[in-house]
């Protein structure tokens, strides 16, 4: 496991997220929370985690915590493919834009999210919307679950491999659970 | 002077120059503008496409001052915050955008002159081209019919640009805004130096005059006969290209040697002549030097990998610098003998040599391919199938090479794969990969990653052979007026420019799939630079590239590549002559009337899949100006600023009637001015979405909506969630899809809404608002 970006040369300067060690710090940070947001992105579905995607287990959190969801690219359909419904669809670069607006309300116009979790992005791409968030939503507390650190990002999960990505989600799913 | 219909400056200097050469009509209010004439359309712009910054470092580093910590809202010694730091980088990078087209255009037109002399005649299309330079007239007024005439835009356009850099000097500019309204001025002075650059060179090279049925030319790696000594020529600027082909045909040697070539020098030479071929795109230069084809290796301007010498000295290929842009730390021996030259190139006595003749260029390049490719017997540097596995045994799965690769290749487990003997992975691989060689840089143990890639696909490039249509140049007068009814009227739903680089996040391939979908739908398709050559190289299942199988005119259905990087202003010249021939808009000095009626009536979209030069930046920023929105692919997500619109605030959509003087909403049409899609299938979408106009009729945006619902449909799953702000009228609903959108607008209590006559300039009001 590492601290540093994933990518090389991805060096953000002096504000660095926190590392996020351990599934029960996500479950900490999502009872903290007042209105979390999960945004997934299209490679959720192209990551294999043992016999299943990293898709499913963001729907799985997503259900265990009621947590609102944005797809977005064609993520959409891999959802409600799966079953999953319960989700609006809307470009990473316009739910990106709307999250550093203070005074937007939401998707539902009921109040501003507090905490967004992102996963299944390019690196390089959720590097600079964590880059854009940090800067201009400073007040915004964001999380990367890709398994690759993004020192953009509040916290992340640092460097790890499929495997040990999966024992965290496998971890934070039966945690949920036993709420 | 300030007059009824304009701001005059320079009076002694200009008037006498314009009334020569505008054609004879109106001046409009705005010749040769300074970056401030324009300023109040710039912010009209961004006032509804505002911008998102995201920055690539917490710093600034660019006086001792720094470095300085701009993050948590803190200002830097100078006092500019980040927002203003993020603009300043965007402007500089669209400054040595717009520069290097200048230099480019200057150094073409200089040698043009020498060549063709002053007085040359422009003729980009006969009598089918009346308006020679749409661009230049818009913004200078002046309509240049000579060589000579160009010199003066370009002094303009040089200015202009200096202006512009120098407000990125420290304790200059000090507002965001302002800076996003200079990266729209440079974008506009690219513009004008790009189609100066293209309307020289095809009025005396000539290449094909708005041609529809420019000639079909080889492309691909697998298409250069290797068993004749190979030329392999790379870059932007033609003619010491050209000069290796007269050399040829003046000493009778056309069919012992091969000319073949990458990136927009090798458009250029397929444009002079059809038996040049295209090996490929920028990002090739590696995979093809290394395969030990070129025999000499000649390297002009812009894009060329700075690495070029060092990779020809491991194949024992000279090269020949032609440009003082990029001279290679080589002597320069312009003046020298060219008997000397050859013998020391041959006799491997240097390892490249500094000619600023095109001429002499082309004499020493044929001379010295013919005697050193007997010598070289086409030495490669790739490795034997054995060496890569033996070599492939070394890593020890560091994981650096995935980790410093662009596209996050999965690198390791390929060479893991190719160590016990299967190369499938790699040879995968070869068709992600963007050709940077990250990967061997960061290899500790020193293996030559990107080789064992090319060398695992080594059979599948060998049938890399197919067809690009030439660059046909600029769009005809004649087509306009036949198409330009139905774009402005949505008839034709909408025009797609597929432009730029090849920095692709899953390769080439997407490019011609996004291009073959739309031009079934009857889009208009126009391609240009890198994309257009990626454009060529798939086929479909009858065995045929888009360029055999769709027709080259500027036409519903049709697939036309207009050429180089410099060609793209043949792209915004056809969307400005629309509004001059379709709408008879003045077309002198008149920008912002001109693109305020693009920006409502012109459903056209520029897709940029896989930007990656600052030049594409500037190019970008030339159309934003103009009210074309530009969607770039993920990796263009590192331009660090996006100009997006606001679907779910009402008023940002609101424009002038202009028969009224009423306010009426007319959607987000078109939404986004510049954005980063992350798939193929969003970009897909967006095409589709962005061509949306107010303008529209019924019936146009009837079509245009039934292919955003179908794309969407196809590639969502589910309906949009903002059909709603698209229709304005039951007749604007595809009839097949009538019960289930009308279900939807009740859902969403729509009502009926007016069609103006939409502008966003309040002088284009005929009857005042009371």
């Amino acid at each position: 496991m590492s601290t540093t970006p994933w990518q090389t040369a991805e060096i953000p300067g002096p504000k660095r997220g926190l590392p996020l060690h351990r599934s029960e710090t996500l479950i900490s940070l999502l009872n903290n929370s007042k209105n979390p947001l999960l945004i997934i992105g299209h490679k959720a579905a192209e990551i294999d985690l043992g016999n299943r995607k990293l898709i499913d287990y963001l729907i799985d959190l997503a259900r265990g915590r009621t947590i609102t969801v944005v797809a977005t690219a064609h993520t959409i359909k891999e959802l409600t493919n799966r079953g999953f419904q319960n989700a609006s669809s809307m470009p990473l670069m316009d739910i990106a834009n709307r999250l550093r607006d203070t005074e937007w309300r939401g998707l539902d116009g009921t109040g501003a999210y507090d905490l967004v979790l992102f996963a299944g992005f390019p690196y390089y791409m959720a590097w600079l919307v964590f880059s854009g968030l940090k800067h201009m939503s400073s007040q915004l507390k964001t999380i990367s679950l890709d398994g690759q650190y993004q020192p953009n990002a509040s916290w992340s999960i640092q460097n790890v491999s499929p495997l040990e990505l999966e024992k965290f989600f496998v971890n934070l799913i039966e945690k949920i659970g036993e709420m | 002077m300030k007059t009824g219909f304009g701001l005059m400056k320079d009076i002694k200097l200009s008037v006498g120059v314009i009334s020569e050469k505008t054609a004879g009509r109106l001046l409009g209010p705005t010749p040769f503008p300074s970056s401030t004439d324009l300023r109040e359309w710039d912010m009209k712009l961004l006032e509804r496409y505002k911008p998102f910054y995201m920055p690539f470092c917490d710093l600034c580093c660019l006086c001792t001052f720094g470095k300085c910590d701009l993050s948590d809202g803190k200002r830097g010694a100078c006092g500019l915050n980040m927002e203003a730091q993020q603009s300043r980088i965007v402007l500089i990078a669209c400054c040595i955008g717009a520069a290097t087209h200048t230099a480019h255009g200057r150094h073409l037109v200089e040698d043009l002159i020498e060549k063709f002399g002053r007085k040359s005649t422009l003729d980009v299309g006969g009598t089918n081209v009346d308006i020679l330079a749409p661009i230049t007239q818009l913004v200078t007024g002046i309509k240049p019919r000579h060589l000579g005439d160009i010199e003066e835009i370009l002094d303009y356009v040089e200015s202009e640009i200096t202006q512009l850099l120098s407000s990125t000097h420290t304790g200059q500019e000090g507002s965001n805004i302002d800076f996003e309204s200079k990266v729209l001025h440079a974008g506009t002075m690219d513009h004008v130096a790009l189609e100066i650059a293209d309307l020289a060179q095809i009025s005396t090279l000539g290449f094909p005059k708005s041609d529809p049925e420019a000639a079909l030319v080889d492309t691909g790696l697998g298409v250069v006969d290797s068993s004749k000594p190979v030329i392999m020529v790379v870059g932007h600027n033609v003619p010491p290209a050209i000069g290796i082909m007269d050399y040829m045909s003046e000493k009778d040697l056309a069919g012992q040697l091969e000319v073949c070539g990458l990136c927009c020098t090798a458009h250029d030479l397929t444009r002079y002549d059809p038996k040049a071929k295209i090996v490929g795109p920028i990002s090739w230069q590696l995979r093809f030097i290394r395969s030990g084809i070129p025999d000499v290796i000649v390297v002009d301007e812009q894009c060329i990998r700075a690495d070029a010498l060092e990779e020809a000295k491991k194949i024992k290929a000279p090269v020949i610098a032609s440009s003082s842009k990029n001279c290679l730390g080589l002597k320069n021996r312009t003046k020298d003998p060219t008997d000397e030259i050859v013998a020391d190139l041959i006799q491997g006595k240097t390892p490249g040599v500094l000619i600023l003749d095109p001429d002499k260029v082309g004499e020493v390049a044929v001379r010295t391919s013919l005697g050193i490719a007997p010598k070289r017997n086409k030495f490669k540097n790739l490795p034997e199938l054995n060496e890569l596995i033996l070599e492939a045994k070394r890593c020890n799965k560091c994981s650096e090479c995935r980790r410093s690769c662009p596209n996050d290749m999965l690198i390791p487990e390929a060479i893991d794969a190719a160590a016990g003997g299967d190369l499938s992975l790699l040879n995968d691989l070869y068709d992600v990969c963007v050709g940077c060689g990250r990967c061997e840089e960061a290899c500790p143990n020193d293996l030559d990653v990107h080789s064992f890639i090319v060398k695992a696909a080594e059979q599948k490039i060998k049938n890399e052979i197919f067809k690009i249509r030439s660059g046909r140049g600029a769009i005809q007068d004649v087509e306009i007026r036949k198409v330009g009814g139905p774009i402005v009227l949505g008839e034709i739903p909408g025009v797609i420019a597929h432009v730029g680089c090849a920095n692709y996040p899953k390769g080439g391939e997407e490019v011609a799939e996004m291009i073959e979908e739309f031009a079934k739908r009857r889009y208009i398709i126009l391609t240009s630079g890198c994309a257009a050559m990626s454009a060529g190289m798939h086929k479909n299942e009858d065995g045929k590239t888009l360029y055999e199988s769709f027709p080259g005119d500027f036409d519903a259905g049709c697939v036309l590549n207009v050429g180089s990087c410099v060609a793209n202003s043949h792209i915004a010249g056809a969307a400005i002559k629309i509004a001059s021939i379709f709408a008879k808009r003045n077309l002198n000095a008149n920008y912002e009337e001109i693109a305020d009626y693009i920006l409502n009536r012109v459903g056209a979209v520029g897709i940029s899949w896989g930007a990656m030069s600052q030049k594409a930046a500037s190019i970008a920023s030339g159309f934003w100006r103009l009210g074309i929105p530009v969607i770039v692919g993920p990796h263009g997500s590192k331009y660090r600023r996006m100009l997006l619109g606001r679907k779910d605030r009402d008023s940002d959509w609101e424009v002038y009637d202009a028969r009224t003087g009423e306010r009426d909403y007319v959607g987000p049409s078109p939404e986004h001015l510049f954005y980063a899609a992350e798939t193929k299938e969003e970009a897909m979408v967006m095409m589709a979405k962005l061509c949306m106009r107010p303008n529209d009729t019924t019936r146009g945006r009837a079509m245009k909506l039934n292919h955003y619902i179908d794309l969407h449909k196809r590639y969502y799953g589910r309906m949009p969630d903002d059909i709603h702000l698209y229709v304005r009228r039951l007749s604007d609903v595809p009839i097949t899809m009538k019960d289930e959108i009308v279900r939807i607008l009740d859902q969403k209590e729509w009502k009926e809404k007016n069609i103006p006559d939409p502008t966003i300039l309040p002088r284009m009001i005929r009857k005042k608002e009371k």
